[in-house]
């Protein structure tokens, strides 16, 4: 049984096997991604290890094919059983061995990198200054004291503590919050529109402002608004509620619904704070992209945006960055541009994207604990392909060589002359 | 006679493209290879008239030269010197093209099925196309571009009319107003108008009476330029010493500056004399004009862009690419030939014609690198090119280890295929185009792509040995075992090869990734396409070291590569999604589909039991042979 299971796991026929699935899978899920939208399909066919269909207007989920997580696991298995057992050096070898080991590295930093990375956006309007990068789908409430001129003190619940009924708690908080109603994707609605379910305030904007559900989805270039109805409790009784929602405090979104209520709401800013007293201090509170505060801080001092002369073909988008990192001693004025991250304390800085009208930048920040495996890795596998290449090759030429000598040739002549000369013998045989 | 045989037809065809290096004669007197040479702005970069023609005509007619009824045609040039300054000439040249037939059919019974129309056979029906297209982008209204990818034949015919008809009326407007009968005059009276005018435009201003009339013309004369400001193509006034190397600008744009500053810039005086001469047939004051604009341009500081006029002016004369096309096919014809005949002297002629292609390409490609400072490989284009140069390359050397006029095919017929295929990609436009932000870095453009495109390249080497093998080994007898044995080791070290490059080249571009948008891998369509090749050449290698393919599986798997290696190259831009979608061509599609279906054919053959092969069949080693039997194609012609 043993013997049959290793033997099952070191053969090349899995090898094989497990690559056309890969072949097929990845085939599929490119197709796939003109319907379904890349982030859907790399949760569905390569963050995964099944592959579901589901019949239409069923809720069935009947699994058609291994997904990406099945096959790469299996083939690492594959590859490291038929390692250890058929391992013997050889020099005729080393460049496969090379291969395979930079394969691994590389795989394993892939898996490191699914599992671990972060990535966040830090959008800096000219001028602004920022501590802080914001999740780009993650989202949290957070409760802030402002009471301290000098210091903001910050307790955020994750989005996901947020359902219907839920009641947040914490020691570092002198009240509870409820979440009375929560909606995971949100469009704003007047009080004038005829939505079954909405959400009202008895404070703040959401008195004025109200927010119904809308159906949530998984779309890359789509994102979910939420929004929730908070109310906060004190022992001695309510507090009062409100209602948060990304679209108050997300780019672009609160701009857009700030342009759109310019005319009906005279006067209201969404993205004023909603603040409270309670015991004599002052607090706000908002849902709002989950933040990661950095102890050093990033100016926008430039943001440049360059076209081909007479052409709105972009030629570079650059942004002139000052950092000041008490901490570390650093400041100093950085440029990031196009193909020229920062990379600074384990992350990677990008230039990302722009404010319309060339307003601000926005910097993509990745944190990738495996960030170097690909280099390694590729360093690893060029080696490995190019020794057993020069090996293969000097072999050809070594072969070439001796069977010109027993032809008793100059190694130069043709040595496969013969075959079309046995061609023209075929022809005159007597079939 | 037959040792010659080799230097003569390098000594013919050598000559023919060397002849593309003279310079055009005089046509009646007027130099215009001298015109074609001057510099413009247009598309971003520094490029001479002749390209601005060439690149017009290709994309309003499919062709570069004009076809006459009566006469010899007329370059891309010649045509563009008639639109520029004889417009009413020019409007009876047929440069527009119309396929659809029901778009035929809307120029009315007399002009039907023409295929290439003149502007003046289109202008009873330019209300009715420019109604039916606004209609279309009416309906396409808030479909963003999606609009554009879902339009029915007939739809994108009448958008390229509509285009064509957009451009020529631009070009009309380019160097002087279309209705003009002597711009030189017409600027001599306007430079008289200015200082008049402008005086009574500042006393209207400052609320006094002005003199009616000055501010009458001047007034006139802005409403006139304003539109032309409008309306001219390319930026052919360079800037003036002292201002930024970039603010070049349109004829009417700069007449316009001129209501400002004053003055008429240099520029105007001698692109007003180019065009009233050749309107009124004065060869020696329009080549008078064409020398003084050139001594003035070197003079204030445009020497550079002169020169580069002039040297693009050189690389679209001497036409490389289509003239290493032509000998490809010459020498793939003399290597089929060889085939049949096994006439040695045949086959060192063909492979010197090989290797004379292979230079001439050569040339074209380290032109094009040092016209646009970039690695080779910038565009679907030039990747086409670079692919044909790579397995050319790769041919010349098997063709010089094996000999038997395997390599010879080979590299004749990719590269005469991917350079048909790269004249079909330059009919969208310029093919120098300047580069996207996050492609404008030499390194990675030097490394990955370059590296990946040679994979493409080796993957198609692999796979049309395998077609051969398959071919002769089905059809033919001549497939004898040791031409099968060397194939097959042919095929066994390209695909290594393959392996090798595409390997590198996708790791390469993951790190490129990393770079410029923060994640290694994103399983983006075009980073999938390059690992599906890399899978493949896995999956035949790990076959073949396994023993579960032999000779004819791995055939049949080198074939299926030729499918992966499309579909990786071309087939991912058609889905016209992802990061890298910076090219949607959707008239190659079946093309594709035809292609892809030929290889399955081929692959089905490769997989018939080896009594159906002819060669096989016919091989002592096969046993008794099973009676003459021929090989039931006709089940597969099905």
């Amino acid at each position: 049984m043993l013997a049959r299971a290793i033997n099952f796991f070191t053969s090349l026929r899995l090898t094989v096997v497990c690559l056309c699935l890969a072949i097929l899978l990845v085939f599929g899920g490119t197709l796939a991604q003109v319907h379904l939208g890349l982030y859907a399909v790399q949760s569905q066919f390569f963050r995964s290890f099944l592959i579901y269909w589901t019949p239409e207007g069923t809720h069935w989920r009947i699994p058609v094919f291994p997904g990406g997580w099945l096959i790469g696991l299996v083939l690492m298995t594959n590859l490291v059983a038929a390692h250890i057992k058929r391992f013997r050096f050889e020099r005729r070898k080393a460049g496969i061995l090379l291969v395979h080991a930079g394969l691994i590295l590389l795989l394993g930093g892939q898996f490191v990198t699914e599992m671990f990375q972060v990535e966040s956006d830090m959008r800096i309007e000219v001028g602004g200054t920022k501590n802080y990068s914001e999740a780009s789908r993650r989202n949290e409430l957070a409760v802030i004291d402002v009471t301290d001129p000098d210091k903001d003190r910050v307790v955020v619940f994750p989005e996901k503590l947020l359902a219907r009924g839920a009641e947040l708690r914490t020691p570092e908080l002198p009240f509870a919050l409820r979440v009375e109603n929560y909606f995971p994707n949100s469009t704003p609605a007047g009080p004038m529109s005829g939505e079954a379910e909405k959400l009202k305030a008895g404070a703040g904007l959401g008195q004025r402002l109200f927010f119904s559900p809308a159906p949530t989805t998984s779309r890359m270039d789509e994102e979910n608004r939420p929004a929730a109805l908070v109310q906060a409790v004190s022992d001695r009784g309510p507090i009062g509620d409100w209602v948060v929602s990304t679209w108050l405090t997300r780019w672009p979104w609160f701009e857009g619904l700030q342009d759109e209520l310019g005319s009906l709401m005279p006067g209201v800013s969404i993205t004023a704070p909603q603040s409270f007293t309670f015991n004599g201090r002052t607090y706000e509170i908002a849902l709002r992209a989950e933040r990661y505060y950095k102890p050093y801080s990033m100016t926008l001092l430039a943001f440049n945006h360059d076209v081909y002369p007479g052409t709105d073909i972009p030629k570079d988008f650059s942004s002139r960055i000052h950092l000041s990192d008490p901490g570390a001693g650093e400041n100093r004025d950085i440029r990031i541009y196009m193909n020229n991250p920062l990379r600074y304390r384990g992350e990677t800085f990008f230039q990302a994207s722009f404010e319309p009208g060339d307003r601000g930048t926005i910097l993509q920040v990745v944190r990738n604990p495996a960030s170097l495996a690909p280099y390694i890795a590729c360093l690893i596998i060029a080696l490995g392909l190019l020794v057993q290449f020069l090996t293969h090759l000097a072999g050809f030429a070594r072969k070439r060589a001796r069977s010109a000598e027993s032809a008793g040739r100059d190694p130069s002549a043709p040595p496969l002359e013969p075959l079309l000369a046995g061609d023209a013998k075929a022809k005159r045989s007597p079939l | 006679m037959k040792k010659w045989l080799p230097w003569i037809a390098v000594a013919l065809f050598g000559a023919w493209f060397l002849s593309g290096a003279v310079a055009p004669k005089p046509k009646e007197g007027f130099d215009l290879a001298g015109f074609g040479r001057l510099p413009v702005l247009l598309d971003g970069r520094i490029q001479p008239f002749d390209s601005v023609a060439r690149n017009s005509l290709l994309s309003m007619s499919g062709r570069s030269i004009v076809r006459l009824t009566n006469g010899p045609p007329l370059s891309a040039l010649e045509w563009l010197m008639d639109t520029l300054a004889r417009p009413e000439t020019a409007d009876q040249l047929k440069v527009f093209r119309i396929q659809h037939p029901d778009l035929e059919g809307l120029m009315g019974a007399q002009n039907a099925g023409l295929e290439y129309y003149s502007f003046n056979q289109l202008t009873n029906q330019l209300e009715s196309i420019q109604n039916q297209v606004q209609k279309l982008v009416k309906s396409e209204q808030g479909q963003g571009e999606e609009a554009a990818k879902l339009r029915n034949a007939y739809q994108k015919d009448l958008m390229h009319l509509y285009e064509s008809l957009f451009l020529y009326n631009r070009l009309k407007n380019s160097l002087e107003p279309d209705d003009s009968v002597n711009f030189q005059d017409e600027l001599r009276l306007f430079q008289a108008a200015l200082a008049p005018g402008r005086a009574a435009l500042e006393e209207s201003d400052q609320g006094k009476s002005a003199n009616q009339d000055d501010l009458q013309r001047i007034v006139t004369f802005f409403k006139r330029y304003d539109e032309l400001s409008r309306l001219a193509y390319p930026m052919i006034i360079p800037p003036l010493p002292g201002q930024p190397r970039q603010a070049w600008s349109n004829i009417g744009t700069n007449l316009l500056q001129a209501l400002h500053s004053g003055e008429l810039h240099p520029a105007d005086t001698f692109y007003a004399a180019m065009s009233s001469s050749y309107r009124n047939n004065q060869p020696a004051e329009f080549n008078n004009a064409v020398a003084q604009y050139r001594a003035w341009a070197q003079g204030n500081g445009l020497a550079p862009a002169l020169q580069k006029g002039s040297r693009e002016f050189f690389f679209n004369q001497i036409e490389p690419f289509y003239k290493s096309m032509v000998i490809y096919i010459a020498a793939l014809l003399l290597g089929c030939v060889f085939w049949i005949n096994l006439s040695e002297p045949l086959r060192r002629a063909g492979l010197a014609l090989l290797i004379l292609a292979f230079v001439i390409h050569s040339i074209g490609l380290g032109f094009r690198m040092y016209l646009e400072g970039r690695p080779p490989v910038t565009n679907l284009y030039s990747s086409a090119i670079f692919i044909g140069w790579g397995a050319c390359l790769l041919g010349i050397i098997l063709e010089r280890v094996f000999k038997g006029g395997v390599g010879l095919v080979v590299a004749g017929f990719i590269g005469f295929t991917t350079l048909i295929i790269a004249h079909h990609l330059a009919l969208s436009g310029d093919t120098m185009e300047m580069l996207r932000a996050v492609l404008d870095t030499n390194l990675w453009l030097a490394t990955h792509v370059v590296v990946v495109t040679t994979g493409y390249a080796s993957m198609f080497v692999a796979g049309l040995l395998a077609v051969i093998y398959i071919v002769r080994g089905f059809f033919t007898r001549t497939l004898a075992p040791g031409l099968a044995r060397s194939l097959s080791r042919m095929v066994y070290g390209i695909v290594c090869f393959a392996t090798l490059f595409s390997f590198v080249g996708t790791i390469l571009g993951g790190i490129w990734a990393d770079q410029s948008w923060g994640r290694f891998w994103g399983w983006d369509p075009k980073e999938n396409g390059a690992l599906l090749i890399v899978l493949w050449n896995a999956v035949i290698l790990h076959a073949r070291w396994g023993g579960m393919i032999k000779e004819r599986g791995l055939m049949a798997m080198a074939v299926f590569g030729n499918i992966i290696t499309s579909f990786s190259w071309f087939g991912v831009n058609m889905l016209g999604i992802g990061l890298h979608s910076y090219g949607f061509m959707d008239k190659a599609f079946p093309w594709l589909v035809g292609f892809d279906v030929s290889q399955l054919a081929l692959i089905g053959l490769a997989i018939l039991p080896a009594r159906y092969w002819a060669s096989f069949k016919a091989a002592p080693s096969a046993g008794p042979p099973s009676g003459p039997v021929l090989p039931d194609t006709s089940a597969l012609a099905g």
